[in-house]
Protein backbone atom coordinates (compact mmCIF):
# COMPACT_ATOMS: atom_id res chain seq x y z
CA UNK A 1 0.00 0.00 0.00
CA UNK A 2 1.03 3.63 -0.85
CA UNK A 3 2.63 5.79 2.00
CA UNK A 4 0.22 8.52 3.58
CA UNK A 5 1.37 12.13 3.29
CA UNK A 6 1.20 11.19 7.69
CA UNK A 7 3.35 7.90 6.85
CA UNK A 8 5.76 9.84 5.28
CA UNK A 9 5.67 12.60 7.60
CA UNK A 10 6.35 10.32 10.82
CA UNK A 11 9.45 8.73 8.63
CA UNK A 12 11.30 12.14 8.55
CA UNK A 13 10.24 12.51 12.36
CA UNK A 14 11.39 9.35 13.19
CA UNK A 15 14.74 9.91 10.95
CA UNK A 16 15.16 13.11 12.77
CA UNK A 17 14.37 12.02 16.82
CA UNK A 18 17.84 9.86 15.58
CA UNK A 19 20.16 13.21 16.25
CA UNK A 20 21.18 13.75 19.65
CA UNK A 21 22.12 17.41 18.64
CA UNK A 22 21.14 20.76 16.43
CA UNK A 23 24.88 20.48 14.82
CA UNK A 24 23.65 16.80 13.52
CA UNK A 25 20.28 17.84 12.53
CA UNK A 26 21.83 21.06 10.79
CA UNK A 27 24.23 19.19 8.60
CA UNK A 28 21.81 16.86 7.95
CA UNK A 29 19.57 20.00 6.22
CA UNK A 30 22.19 21.38 4.84
CA UNK A 31 23.75 17.50 2.92
CA UNK A 32 19.66 17.57 1.58
CA UNK A 33 19.86 21.21 0.66
CA UNK A 34 22.72 20.41 -1.39
CA UNK A 35 21.46 17.26 -3.05
CA UNK A 36 17.97 18.58 -3.99
CA UNK A 37 17.99 19.05 -7.88
CA UNK A 38 19.20 22.22 -8.53
CA UNK A 39 16.32 24.27 -10.98
CA UNK A 40 17.54 25.68 -14.48
CA UNK A 41 18.54 29.06 -13.77
CA UNK A 42 16.01 29.66 -17.11
CA UNK A 43 12.85 27.89 -15.03
CA UNK A 44 13.34 30.23 -12.65
CA UNK A 45 10.66 32.34 -13.36
CA UNK A 46 9.90 35.82 -12.05
CA UNK A 47 6.05 34.59 -11.27
CA UNK A 48 7.55 31.79 -9.82
CA UNK A 49 9.68 33.52 -7.70
CA UNK A 50 8.44 33.77 -4.07
CA UNK A 51 10.51 36.24 -2.87
CA UNK A 52 10.86 37.08 1.33
CA UNK A 53 12.97 39.45 3.38
CA UNK A 54 15.35 36.26 4.41
CA UNK A 55 15.79 34.43 1.37
CA UNK A 56 14.10 33.78 -1.98
CA UNK A 57 12.16 30.22 -3.21
CA UNK A 58 11.51 29.39 -6.25
CA UNK A 59 8.20 26.47 -6.73
CA UNK A 60 7.38 24.95 -9.91
CA UNK A 61 4.05 22.90 -10.18
CA UNK A 62 2.72 20.75 -12.38
CA UNK A 63 -0.10 18.56 -12.30
CA UNK A 64 0.38 14.62 -14.30
CA UNK A 65 -2.71 12.42 -14.21
CA UNK A 66 -4.37 14.14 -11.24
CA UNK A 67 -1.47 14.48 -9.18
CA UNK A 68 1.15 17.07 -8.30
CA UNK A 69 4.94 17.18 -8.73
CA UNK A 70 6.97 20.01 -7.70
CA UNK A 71 10.29 21.73 -8.22
CA UNK A 72 11.80 23.80 -6.20
CA UNK A 73 15.21 25.41 -5.13
CA UNK A 74 16.04 28.39 -3.09
CA UNK A 75 19.26 30.70 -2.53
CA UNK A 76 19.41 29.47 1.24
CA UNK A 77 20.95 26.11 1.86
CA UNK A 78 18.84 25.08 5.06
CA UNK A 79 15.97 26.61 3.59
CA UNK A 80 16.35 24.61 0.32
CA UNK A 81 17.10 21.21 3.12
CA UNK A 82 13.87 21.74 4.57
CA UNK A 83 12.23 22.09 1.43
CA UNK A 84 13.33 18.84 0.07
CA UNK A 85 11.32 17.83 3.37
CA UNK A 86 8.50 19.49 1.69
CA UNK A 87 8.55 17.61 -1.94
CA UNK A 88 9.39 14.41 -0.28
CA UNK A 89 5.64 14.58 2.01
CA UNK A 90 3.97 15.95 -1.17
CA UNK A 91 5.30 15.02 -4.48
CA UNK A 92 2.41 12.85 -6.35
CA UNK A 93 0.15 13.78 -3.94
CA UNK A 94 -3.62 14.59 -5.30
CA UNK A 95 -4.92 18.09 -4.34
CA UNK A 96 -7.01 17.06 -2.21
CA UNK A 97 -4.73 15.11 -0.19
CA UNK A 98 -2.38 18.06 0.04
CA UNK A 99 -5.42 20.38 1.42
CA UNK A 100 -6.05 18.15 3.99
CA UNK A 101 -2.83 17.97 5.59
CA UNK A 102 -1.03 19.97 7.74
CA UNK A 103 2.96 20.48 8.56
CA UNK A 104 3.17 20.18 11.92
CA UNK A 105 5.77 17.65 11.50
CA UNK A 106 8.23 20.36 11.04
CA UNK A 107 7.23 21.79 14.77
CA UNK A 108 8.02 17.88 15.68
CA UNK A 109 11.61 17.86 14.06
CA UNK A 110 11.85 20.87 16.05
CA UNK A 111 12.30 22.98 12.96
CA UNK A 112 9.65 25.66 14.30
CA UNK A 113 12.00 28.88 14.22
CA UNK A 114 12.30 28.96 10.29
CA UNK A 115 9.03 28.63 10.19
CA UNK A 116 7.88 31.96 12.23
CA UNK A 117 5.82 34.13 10.38
CA UNK A 118 7.95 37.37 10.15
CA UNK A 119 7.71 39.44 6.85
CA UNK A 120 7.56 37.13 3.65
CA UNK A 121 9.45 34.52 5.34
CA UNK A 122 9.92 32.24 1.88
CA UNK A 123 9.00 28.99 3.44
CA UNK A 124 6.35 29.73 5.13
CA UNK A 125 5.05 31.52 1.51
CA UNK A 126 6.18 28.23 -0.18
CA UNK A 127 3.67 26.04 1.59
CA UNK A 128 1.17 28.74 1.37
CA UNK A 129 1.84 28.52 -2.48
CA UNK A 130 1.68 24.54 -2.39
CA UNK A 131 -1.58 24.69 -1.34
CA UNK A 132 -2.68 27.43 -3.47
CA UNK A 133 -1.73 25.72 -6.34
CA UNK A 134 -3.45 22.72 -5.33
CA UNK A 135 -6.58 24.70 -4.35
CA UNK A 136 -6.15 26.15 -8.16
CA UNK A 137 -5.52 21.97 -9.55
CA UNK A 138 -8.50 20.92 -7.43
CA UNK A 139 -10.96 23.30 -8.92
CA UNK A 140 -10.17 22.72 -12.75
CA UNK A 141 -10.18 19.08 -12.24
CA UNK B 1 35.62 41.99 31.33
CA UNK B 2 36.24 45.21 33.39
CA UNK B 3 34.59 46.49 36.26
CA UNK B 4 32.08 48.87 34.91
CA UNK B 5 31.39 46.76 31.65
CA UNK B 6 30.33 44.15 34.42
CA UNK B 7 28.05 46.91 36.35
CA UNK B 8 26.01 47.87 33.40
CA UNK B 9 25.48 43.83 32.02
CA UNK B 10 23.80 44.03 35.57
CA UNK B 11 21.48 45.99 35.11
CA UNK B 12 20.18 44.05 31.97
CA UNK B 13 17.80 41.34 33.41
CA UNK B 14 17.60 39.70 29.92
CA UNK B 15 21.00 37.96 30.33
CA UNK B 16 19.65 36.29 32.70
CA UNK B 17 16.31 35.49 31.19
CA UNK B 18 17.41 34.58 27.90
CA UNK B 19 19.81 32.02 29.28
CA UNK B 20 20.20 28.60 27.81
CA UNK B 21 22.31 25.49 29.30
CA UNK B 22 23.69 28.60 31.86
CA UNK B 23 25.37 31.06 29.12
CA UNK B 24 23.10 34.26 28.63
CA UNK B 25 21.86 35.32 24.89
CA UNK B 26 24.38 36.87 22.91
CA UNK B 27 22.24 39.75 21.82
CA UNK B 28 23.89 41.34 18.71
CA UNK B 29 21.21 42.89 17.44
CA UNK B 30 20.30 46.44 19.25
CA UNK B 31 20.07 48.12 16.62
CA UNK B 32 16.84 46.71 15.90
CA UNK B 33 15.61 47.28 19.22
CA UNK B 34 17.69 47.98 22.42
CA UNK B 35 17.57 45.32 25.63
CA UNK B 36 16.29 47.12 28.27
CA UNK B 37 18.29 48.16 32.29
CA UNK B 38 15.99 47.10 35.29
CA UNK B 39 15.17 51.06 35.59
CA UNK B 40 13.06 51.10 33.03
CA UNK B 41 11.46 47.80 33.62
CA UNK B 42 10.78 48.68 37.07
CA UNK B 43 9.54 52.83 36.26
CA UNK B 44 7.24 50.82 33.39
CA UNK B 45 5.65 48.37 36.03
CA UNK B 46 5.38 50.81 38.66
CA UNK B 47 3.70 53.45 36.65
CA UNK B 48 0.98 50.90 35.52
CA UNK B 49 0.11 49.85 38.71
CA UNK B 50 0.52 53.63 40.61
CA UNK B 51 0.21 56.26 38.01
CA UNK B 52 -2.22 55.24 35.53
CA UNK B 53 -4.00 57.73 34.40
CA UNK B 54 -5.05 59.67 30.98
CA UNK B 55 -2.68 62.68 30.58
CA UNK B 56 -3.65 66.19 29.81
CA UNK B 57 -7.15 65.83 30.60
CA UNK B 58 -8.18 65.52 33.77
CA UNK B 59 -7.69 67.78 37.01
CA UNK B 60 -7.33 64.31 39.88
CA UNK B 61 -4.53 63.80 41.35
CA UNK B 62 -3.26 60.78 40.07
CA UNK B 63 -3.92 62.22 36.70
CA UNK B 64 -1.58 65.25 37.15
CA UNK B 65 0.72 62.51 38.74
CA UNK B 66 0.59 60.73 35.42
CA UNK B 67 1.18 64.18 33.32
CA UNK B 68 4.05 64.57 34.83
CA UNK B 69 5.65 61.70 34.30
CA UNK B 70 5.06 61.90 30.62
CA UNK B 71 6.26 65.23 30.57
CA UNK B 72 9.47 64.20 32.39
CA UNK B 73 10.11 61.91 30.00
CA UNK B 74 9.67 65.11 27.02
CA UNK B 75 12.28 67.91 29.62
CA UNK B 76 14.76 64.59 29.61
CA UNK B 77 14.36 64.52 25.77
CA UNK B 78 14.98 67.96 25.81
CA UNK B 79 18.20 68.31 27.72
CA UNK B 80 19.91 64.86 25.72
CA UNK B 81 19.29 66.82 22.26
CA UNK B 82 19.87 70.17 24.27
CA UNK B 83 16.41 71.61 22.33
CA UNK B 84 15.98 75.23 23.47
CA UNK B 85 12.51 73.95 24.85
CA UNK B 86 10.37 71.49 25.66
CA UNK B 87 7.64 72.80 23.14
CA UNK B 88 9.54 71.59 20.83
CA UNK B 89 9.60 68.09 21.48
CA UNK B 90 6.81 66.11 19.86
CA UNK B 91 6.03 62.55 21.36
CA UNK B 92 5.14 60.08 18.94
CA UNK B 93 5.01 56.28 18.73
CA UNK B 94 8.86 56.15 16.88
CA UNK B 95 10.91 57.02 14.13
CA UNK B 96 8.28 55.95 11.54
CA UNK B 97 5.39 57.82 13.03
CA UNK B 98 7.46 60.85 13.16
CA UNK B 99 8.93 60.84 9.99
CA UNK B 100 4.64 60.22 8.77
CA UNK B 101 4.00 63.22 10.65
CA UNK B 102 6.39 65.37 8.91
CA UNK B 103 5.74 64.57 5.76
CA UNK B 104 1.80 65.53 6.25
CA UNK B 105 2.53 68.42 8.19
CA UNK B 106 5.65 69.92 6.22
CA UNK B 107 4.51 68.49 3.35
CA UNK B 108 0.85 69.63 3.53
CA UNK B 109 2.24 73.09 4.14
CA UNK B 110 5.30 73.35 2.27
CA UNK B 111 5.66 71.09 -1.08
CA UNK B 112 3.98 71.18 -4.16
CA UNK B 113 4.22 70.14 -7.49
CA UNK B 114 7.54 70.57 -9.09
CA UNK B 115 9.50 71.18 -5.41
CA UNK B 116 11.79 68.60 -4.63
CA UNK B 117 12.91 66.33 -1.19
CA UNK B 118 16.40 64.75 -1.14
CA UNK B 119 17.34 61.73 0.59
CA UNK B 120 19.87 59.83 0.59
CA UNK B 121 20.43 56.57 -1.24
CA UNK B 122 21.19 54.75 2.63
CA UNK B 123 17.63 55.46 4.05
CA UNK B 124 15.95 53.02 5.57
CA UNK B 125 12.29 52.42 4.54
CA UNK B 126 11.02 54.73 6.87
CA UNK B 127 12.75 57.50 5.73
CA UNK B 128 11.93 56.49 2.10
CA UNK B 129 8.28 55.86 2.11
CA UNK B 130 6.19 58.04 3.43
CA UNK B 131 8.65 60.90 1.17
CA UNK B 132 7.24 58.80 -2.29
CA UNK B 133 4.01 58.61 -0.74
CA UNK B 134 3.94 62.50 -0.32
CA UNK B 135 5.93 62.92 -3.99
CA UNK B 136 2.70 60.73 -5.35
CA UNK B 137 0.32 62.77 -3.61
CA UNK B 138 1.85 66.06 -4.26
CA UNK B 139 3.52 65.78 -7.61
CA UNK B 140 7.10 66.91 -6.08
CA UNK B 141 9.70 64.71 -6.97
CA UNK B 142 12.55 62.39 -4.78
CA UNK B 143 16.24 62.78 -5.35
CA UNK B 144 18.87 61.46 -3.93
CA UNK B 145 22.64 61.73 -2.39
CA UNK B 146 24.24 59.10 -3.73
CA UNK B 147 26.26 56.47 -1.66
CA UNK B 148 29.60 55.21 -2.64
CA UNK B 149 31.00 52.43 -2.49
CA UNK B 150 32.27 52.26 1.02
CA UNK B 151 29.08 53.65 2.28
CA UNK B 152 29.85 57.04 1.86
CA UNK B 153 27.54 60.31 0.63
CA UNK B 154 29.20 62.03 -2.81
CA UNK B 155 27.89 65.32 -0.78
CA UNK B 156 29.34 67.11 -4.23
CA UNK B 157 26.61 65.52 -6.42
CA UNK B 158 24.54 66.88 -3.14
CA UNK B 159 25.65 70.04 -4.10
CA UNK B 160 25.11 69.98 -7.44
CA UNK B 161 21.26 68.60 -6.88
CA UNK B 162 20.65 71.60 -3.81
CA UNK B 163 22.08 74.36 -6.45
CA UNK B 164 19.07 73.37 -9.01
CA UNK B 165 17.12 75.40 -6.73
CA UNK B 166 14.06 73.21 -6.05
CA UNK B 167 14.84 71.20 -2.83
CA UNK B 168 12.19 71.74 -0.16
CA UNK B 169 13.51 69.28 2.37
CA UNK B 170 16.58 67.02 3.18
CA UNK B 171 15.75 64.53 5.15
CA UNK B 172 18.71 61.77 5.62
CA UNK B 173 19.63 59.23 8.30
CA UNK B 174 22.48 60.72 11.00
CA UNK B 175 23.86 56.87 11.03
CA UNK B 176 22.59 54.49 8.48
CA UNK B 177 20.94 51.23 9.79
CA UNK B 178 22.91 49.01 7.44
CA UNK B 179 26.18 50.54 7.15
CA UNK B 180 26.77 51.89 10.46
CA UNK B 181 29.19 54.96 8.95
CA UNK B 182 28.60 58.54 11.17
CA UNK B 183 27.64 60.27 8.55
CA UNK B 184 28.61 63.94 7.69
CA UNK B 185 25.58 65.99 9.34
CA UNK B 186 26.85 69.21 9.96
CA UNK B 187 27.93 69.97 6.52
CA UNK B 188 24.88 68.96 4.87
CA UNK B 189 22.80 71.04 6.96
CA UNK B 190 24.99 73.72 6.54
CA UNK B 191 25.12 72.84 2.84
CA UNK B 192 20.84 72.70 2.12
CA UNK B 193 20.37 76.17 4.43
CA UNK B 194 22.34 77.62 2.28
CA UNK B 195 20.67 76.50 -0.91
CA UNK B 196 17.24 77.34 1.17
CA UNK B 197 16.03 73.50 2.14
CA UNK B 198 14.79 72.46 5.54
CA UNK B 199 16.56 69.44 7.05
CA UNK B 200 14.90 66.45 8.67
CA UNK B 201 17.48 63.95 10.39
CA UNK B 202 16.80 60.45 11.00
CA UNK B 203 18.76 60.04 13.80
CA UNK B 204 16.86 56.18 15.18
CA UNK B 205 20.76 54.99 15.26
CA UNK B 206 22.57 58.17 15.54
CA UNK B 207 20.71 58.71 18.65
CA UNK B 208 22.05 55.65 20.56
CA UNK B 209 25.68 56.29 19.35
CA UNK B 210 26.45 59.80 18.91
CA UNK B 211 25.89 62.74 21.38
CA UNK B 212 23.11 65.43 19.48
CA UNK B 213 23.05 68.77 20.18
CA UNK B 214 20.17 69.78 17.58
CA UNK B 215 21.58 74.21 17.48
CA UNK B 216 25.13 72.84 17.28
CA UNK B 217 23.97 70.39 14.22
CA UNK B 218 21.55 72.92 13.33
CA UNK B 219 19.10 70.61 11.82
CA UNK B 220 15.48 71.72 11.40
CA UNK B 221 13.93 68.33 12.53
CA UNK B 222 15.18 65.66 14.40
CA UNK B 223 13.36 61.79 14.92
CA UNK B 224 14.14 58.84 16.74
CA UNK B 225 13.01 56.32 18.29
CA UNK B 226 12.70 55.00 22.33
CA UNK B 227 13.25 51.66 21.87
CA UNK B 228 16.04 51.43 20.59
CA UNK B 229 17.35 54.23 23.36
CA UNK B 230 16.52 51.49 25.74
CA UNK B 231 12.98 53.13 26.78
CA UNK B 232 9.82 50.88 26.32
CA UNK B 233 8.10 50.74 22.48
CA UNK B 234 6.27 52.56 21.36
CA UNK B 235 8.01 56.00 22.66
CA UNK B 236 9.37 58.19 19.68
CA UNK B 237 10.45 61.88 18.93
CA UNK B 238 10.36 64.64 16.57
CA UNK B 239 11.88 67.52 17.43
CA UNK B 240 11.21 70.62 15.69
CA UNK B 241 12.42 74.06 15.40
CA UNK B 242 9.86 75.51 17.22
CA UNK B 243 9.07 78.58 14.69
CA UNK B 244 9.02 76.15 12.51
CA UNK B 245 6.78 73.74 13.80
CA UNK B 246 4.19 76.62 14.89
CA UNK B 247 3.59 76.87 10.96
CA UNK B 248 3.15 73.29 10.43
CA UNK B 249 -0.73 72.29 10.60
CA UNK B 250 -2.12 69.54 12.68
CA UNK B 251 -2.06 65.90 10.94
CA UNK B 252 -4.23 63.37 12.89
CA UNK B 253 -6.96 65.34 14.48
CA UNK B 254 -8.94 64.21 17.81
CA UNK B 255 -7.98 64.12 21.54
CA UNK B 256 -6.12 66.86 22.95
CA UNK B 257 -4.52 68.44 20.16
CA UNK B 258 -6.91 70.96 20.05
CA UNK B 259 -7.85 74.83 21.12
CA UNK B 260 -11.92 74.90 21.24
CA UNK B 261 -14.32 73.08 18.84
CA UNK B 262 -17.59 73.75 17.54
CA UNK B 263 -19.69 71.90 15.54
CA UNK B 264 -18.72 74.02 12.68
CA UNK B 265 -14.75 74.56 13.62
CA UNK B 266 -11.77 74.01 15.50
CA UNK B 267 -8.93 75.88 16.74
CA UNK B 268 -5.72 73.62 17.58
CA UNK B 269 -3.72 73.86 20.62
CA UNK B 270 -0.31 74.93 20.48
CA UNK B 271 3.03 72.62 19.68
CA UNK B 272 3.38 70.08 20.53
CA UNK B 273 0.39 68.97 21.63
CA UNK B 274 -0.98 69.80 18.11
CA UNK B 275 0.63 67.03 16.91
CA UNK B 276 -0.08 64.74 19.40
CA UNK B 277 -4.13 63.39 18.90
CA UNK B 278 -5.64 60.83 21.18
CA UNK B 279 -3.91 58.73 24.29
CA UNK B 280 -0.87 59.26 23.64
CA UNK B 281 1.18 55.74 24.94
CA UNK B 282 2.56 57.75 28.01
CA UNK B 283 3.58 55.25 29.86
CA UNK B 284 6.30 54.62 27.12
CA UNK B 285 7.10 57.63 26.47
CA UNK B 286 7.39 58.74 30.79
CA UNK B 287 10.01 55.86 30.35
CA UNK B 288 12.14 58.18 28.18
CA UNK B 289 13.19 59.34 31.63
CA UNK B 290 14.78 56.37 33.22
CA UNK B 291 15.91 55.62 29.85
CA UNK B 292 17.60 58.90 29.26
CA UNK B 293 19.48 58.85 32.52
CA UNK B 294 20.85 55.55 31.76
CA UNK B 295 21.93 57.01 28.29
CA UNK B 296 23.81 59.96 30.22
CA UNK B 297 25.91 57.52 32.69
CA UNK B 298 27.47 55.19 30.29
CA UNK B 299 28.40 58.54 27.88
CA UNK B 300 31.90 57.59 29.59
CA UNK B 301 35.50 57.03 28.18
CA UNK B 302 35.30 52.91 29.20
CA UNK B 303 32.13 52.36 27.42
CA UNK B 304 33.39 54.25 24.64
CA UNK B 305 36.78 52.39 24.52
CA UNK B 306 35.24 49.48 24.98
CA UNK B 307 33.11 49.68 21.70
CA UNK B 308 35.93 50.62 19.87
CA UNK B 309 37.88 47.62 20.99
CA UNK B 310 35.05 45.19 19.89
CA UNK B 311 34.64 46.83 16.64
CA UNK B 312 38.08 47.20 15.65
CA UNK B 313 38.36 43.85 17.21
CA UNK B 314 35.48 42.28 15.12
CA UNK B 315 36.67 44.05 11.44
CA UNK B 316 39.98 42.83 11.81
CA UNK B 317 39.24 39.23 12.46
CA UNK B 318 36.14 39.34 9.76
CA UNK B 319 38.81 40.47 7.37
CA UNK B 320 40.39 37.12 7.84
CA UNK B 321 37.53 35.21 7.00
CA UNK B 322 37.72 34.07 3.58
CA UNK B 323 35.55 35.49 1.33
CA UNK B 324 33.50 37.95 4.07
CA UNK B 325 32.76 41.11 2.69
CA UNK B 326 31.87 43.99 5.11
CA UNK B 327 30.55 47.21 3.92
CA UNK B 328 30.37 50.93 4.85
CA UNK B 329 34.16 50.76 5.27
CA UNK B 330 34.46 54.32 4.80
CA UNK B 331 33.97 56.99 7.43
CA UNK B 332 33.85 57.33 11.43
CA UNK B 333 31.97 53.54 12.41
CA UNK B 334 29.55 52.90 15.22
CA UNK B 335 29.51 49.58 16.45
CA UNK B 336 27.13 48.35 13.97
CA UNK B 337 28.85 45.57 10.76
CA UNK B 338 27.08 44.58 8.18
CA UNK B 339 28.72 41.34 5.56
CA UNK B 340 28.17 38.90 3.71
CA UNK B 341 30.36 35.56 3.32
CA UNK B 342 30.65 33.88 -0.77
CA UNK B 343 29.17 30.71 -0.25
CA UNK B 344 27.39 31.31 2.59
CA UNK B 345 23.83 32.57 2.45
CA UNK B 346 23.03 35.41 5.21
CA UNK B 347 19.70 33.75 6.14
CA UNK B 348 21.76 30.20 6.97
CA UNK B 349 24.76 31.77 8.46
CA UNK B 350 21.72 33.66 10.84
CA UNK B 351 19.86 30.31 11.46
CA UNK B 352 23.41 28.63 13.05
CA UNK B 353 24.50 31.46 15.29
CA UNK B 354 21.51 31.59 16.23
CA UNK B 355 22.00 27.66 17.24
CA UNK B 356 24.62 28.69 19.06
CA UNK B 357 22.73 31.22 21.37
CA UNK B 358 23.67 34.27 19.14
CA UNK B 359 20.96 37.24 18.00
CA UNK B 360 22.22 38.81 14.97
CA UNK B 361 20.12 40.23 11.87
CA UNK B 362 19.97 38.69 8.65
CA UNK B 363 17.78 40.37 5.54
CA UNK B 364 17.06 43.41 3.80
CA UNK B 365 16.85 45.19 7.16
CA UNK B 366 14.17 47.67 5.89
CA UNK B 367 16.97 48.82 3.22
CA UNK B 368 15.99 46.89 0.26
CA UNK B 369 17.26 50.11 -2.11
CA UNK B 370 21.44 50.17 -0.83
CA UNK B 371 21.06 46.36 -0.31
CA UNK B 372 20.81 46.44 -3.53
CA UNK B 373 22.86 48.64 -4.65
CA UNK B 374 25.54 47.03 -3.32
CA UNK B 375 24.41 43.58 -5.83
CA UNK B 376 23.19 41.90 -2.90
CA UNK B 377 19.69 40.24 -1.61
CA UNK B 378 20.56 40.43 1.61
CA UNK B 379 23.34 40.95 4.72
CA UNK B 380 24.28 39.59 7.81
CA UNK B 381 24.25 42.43 10.70
CA UNK B 382 26.26 42.44 14.40
CA UNK B 383 25.38 45.28 16.27
CA UNK B 384 26.20 45.93 19.46
CA UNK B 385 25.05 47.79 22.76
CA UNK B 386 26.58 48.74 25.72
CA UNK B 387 25.99 45.39 27.31
CA UNK B 388 28.63 43.52 24.85
CA UNK B 389 32.01 42.46 25.37
CA UNK B 390 35.13 41.38 23.72
CA UNK B 391 35.04 37.89 25.07
CA UNK B 392 31.12 37.62 23.76
CA UNK B 393 32.76 38.91 20.17
CA UNK B 394 35.40 36.34 20.14
CA UNK B 395 32.56 33.69 20.73
CA UNK B 396 31.14 35.28 17.84
CA UNK B 397 34.25 34.57 15.22
CA UNK B 398 34.59 31.46 16.97
CA UNK B 399 30.93 30.38 15.89
CA UNK B 400 31.09 32.40 12.53
CA UNK B 401 33.94 30.50 11.19
CA UNK B 402 32.17 27.50 12.49
CA UNK B 403 28.91 28.05 10.84
CA UNK B 404 30.72 29.41 7.33
CA UNK B 405 32.42 25.83 7.52
CA UNK B 406 29.26 23.91 7.91
CA UNK B 407 28.01 25.96 5.13
CA UNK B 408 30.67 25.35 2.36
Amino acid sequence: MEATVQDVQQEIVDEFSAFDDWMDKYEYLIELGKSLPVIDEKNKQEDRLIKGCQSRVWLNTELRDGRLYFTADSDAIITKGIISLLIRVYNGRTPEEILAADNSFIDRIGLKENLSPTRANGLVSMMEQIREDALRYSKEQ
Amino acid sequence: MNAVIENIRAQFPYLESTARDGRPLVYMDSAATSQKPRSVISCMSSWLAEANANVHRAIYGLAAEATDHYEAGREAVRSLLNAASKDEIVLTSGTTASINLLANTFGAKYIKAGDEILVSEGEHHSNLVPWQMLCERSGARLRFIPVDGNGEWDLREAERILSEGMVRLVSAAHISNVLGIVNPVEDLVAMAHRHGAAVHLDGAQGIVHEEVDVRRIGCDFYSFSGHKLYAATGSGVLYGRKDLLETLPPWMGGGEMVDTVTFQKTTYAPVPLRFEAGTPNFISAATLKPAIDFVTSIRIPEVRSNEKEMTSYLISEMNAIDGLRLYGTGGRKCPLLSFTVDGAHHSDIATLLDKMNIAVRSGLMCSEPLIGKFGRTGMVRVSLGPYNTLEECEYLIKSLRRTVKMLR
